[in-house]
């Protein structure tokens, strides 16, 4: 049933933005912890537009990496700090109108970008998929892109090590 | 007209799903209300006590025998405890955050529902190719997506010890978001070794390699002794309950809820427990097999029995978490810590490499045996 997959596209997109935009600029309530979980939510959101890419692995690592695990450490944060100043400071209109013009600068760009590639689009699309299983997934990591793999990893712990270096006062 | 409705396969899928969703929703609320009995008939064992023996509705006692037996059996008593916690005071005090005050039950509550939703409860009731798979969603990557939400319901405990905005809650709250996320961890890896001998993160296979080749445990006993225990850390039960400690903490994230809102965390709680017994049986324990009943069932009475096979093993995970919380008392919170971090996350590392090692030398074990 395409028409139906396409109806869950826009609502999934709908409620990126939505929670996207409650998390950065929410009228109703100032506090970080509200804008901490609307990104959560934002993320759940853009899992499911993973989900209807048949990517269901980059949905489950998206939900159990970013919502599970980053934005509980988050949260874990934002409640040890004094939260009063930053629950009563206003709306910036100044800065929230820049980050409008920003956001649909962009959107046009994006827009313009997508209209433009439309005919190489379509031919990507009667290509083969890439299936979001698991086992092709790691094929690919492990034998295209072993290098690149194994950098971005020594760069990650290279980060970790760096903030137990950073955040430990007395190391000797 | 009915017929020719119900032969369109979309609306077969949706029927079936939802018959399925509604009586595993339904069994799992009973076991939920009924382990409670048996928590308090174990403890009262061990304790050395009777345990409820008296609630029973007016007429059963009239009942010569039976009626007597089932009453002290305490077999109505979670009638009354789901009476009592649905009809007394549910007081918001006032200065709580009221937003998440009241989100926070729910949001503790869910997750431990929609993890059942992969669990492979039994094989198939009929045979033929219209046989229906006895789990709710069969995705192939089953597993992430349980640990994906079980990941989520660290939210609910978080949520409510921040919104109660008082000292002991808080700091519950705050132990069990560094608890639960540390012996994600630990949990996670010990499974890894599960999928190096498979070679498939699909549940359902998972019991179909153990029905053909013997149970994951035999296998992988490390990983199952970290994955049990971790469980208790993950569903907070002693000896790792932190979040709650009564002893120290009055009753932890939950101190300023009563009512129906304190019994919705109760619920989860059980839930949860419930959702990681399946979880270890189908993932170490053999599913709905038995070693001499390893294929998938021909007709209907094959299928329930499978059923009972699969609710026997669960059961028995169950006790296997109440008797541990009666015989062990609570661990420190550092020593909690370490456990996880210094302890299980090295040798759950050590497991997978060895259990690499073995797959790379040793010829005809894992993927295809």
């Amino acid at each position: 049933m395409p028409e139906f997959t396409d109806l869950l596209f826009f609502v999934f997109a709908g409620l990126t933005l939505l929670f996207g935009f409650l998390c950065v600029a929410n009228p109703l309530s100032r506090n970080p912890v509200t804008s901490a979980m609307f990104l959560v939510l934002t993320i759940i959101s853009m899992a499911g537009l993973f989900v209807l890419l048949h990517a269901f692995f980059l949905a489950a690592v998206q939900i159990l990496v970013y919502a599970g695990a980053v934005m509980v450490v988050f949260l874990f944060v934002i409640m040890l700090l004094d939260l009063k100043e930053e629950a009563r400071r206003k709306l910036n209109r100044v800065a929230l109108t820049a980050g409008v013009l920003a956001v649909s600068g962009l959107a046009a760009i994006l827009v313009r970008a997508v209209t433009a590639a439309r005919p190489a689009a379509l031919a990507l699309k009667a290509g083969p998929l890439a299936e979001g299983d698991t086992a092709p997934l790691g094929r690919i990591l492990f034998q295209s892109y072993l290098l690149p793999f194994e950098i971005l990893s020594i760069l990650l712990l290279v980060a970790m090590v760096g903030v137990i270096l950073l955040s430990k006062k007395d190391l000797r | 007209m009915f017929e020719t409705l119900f032969s369109d396969p979309t609306v077969q899928f949706i029927a079936f799903s939802t018959v399925k969703i509604l009586v595993v929703f339904g069994v799992v609320m009973t076991f939920v209300a009924y382990a409670v009995l048996v928590e308090r008939k174990v403890s009262a064992f061990i304790q050395d006590r009777v345990g409820p023996n008296r609630t029973a509705p007016p007429f059963v006692m009239k009942i010569p025998v039976i009626g007597p037996f089932l009453v002290r059996c305490g077999i109505f008593q979670p009638m009354a405890d789901g009476l009592k916690f649905i009809l007394k005071e549910d007081f918001t005090p006032d200065y709580v955050r009221k937003v998440y005050f009241w989100l926070a039950p729910a949001i503790a509550v869910i997750p431990a529902f929609l993890t059942l939703a992969v669990i492979p409860f039994g094989s198939q009731l009929s045979a033929g190719p219209g046989a229906q798979k006895m789990v709710i969603a069969d995705l192939n990557v089953g597993i992430l997506y349980t640990f994906g939400i079980v990941s989520l319901g660290v939210y609910g405990i978080v949520l409510a010890g921040w919104s109660s905005n008082s000292k002991y809650p808080f700091l519950g709250g705050i132990r069990s978001s560094a608890q639960m996320i540390s012996y994600e961890l630990a949990m996670g890896m010990s499974v890894v070794a599960v999928f190096l001998v498979v070679g498939d993160l699909n549940l359902g296979k998972i019991v179909r390699f153990q029905a053909e080749h013997g149970w994951m445990i035999l296998y992988q006993p490390v990983a199952f002794l970290l994955f049990l225990v971790s469980a208790f850390a993950e569903t907070n039960r002693l000896p790792f309950d932190m979040p709650e400690s009564e002893s120290e903490l009055v009753g932890g994230y939950h101190t300023e809820y009563s009512s129906m809102k304190f019994a919705l965390f109760f619920l989860g709680e059980y839930a949860n427990m419930i959702a990681s017994s399946a979880m270890m049986v189908t993932l170490f324990l053999g599913g709905w097999s038995l070693p001499f009943l390893g294929e998938p069932a021909g007709s209907l009475w094959g299928g329930l029995l499978h059923l009972g096979i699969f609710v026997a093993k669960m059961l028995v995970m169950l006790v296997v978490f109440i008797w541990v919380r009666w015989m062990l008392p609570r661990f420190r919170y550092d020593q909690l810590m370490d456990l996880g971090w210094r302890r299980f996350i090295p040798l759950a590392l050590a497991n997978i490499v060895v259990t690499a090692l073995v797959l790379a030398l040793v010829d005809g074990w894992g993927k295809g045996t």
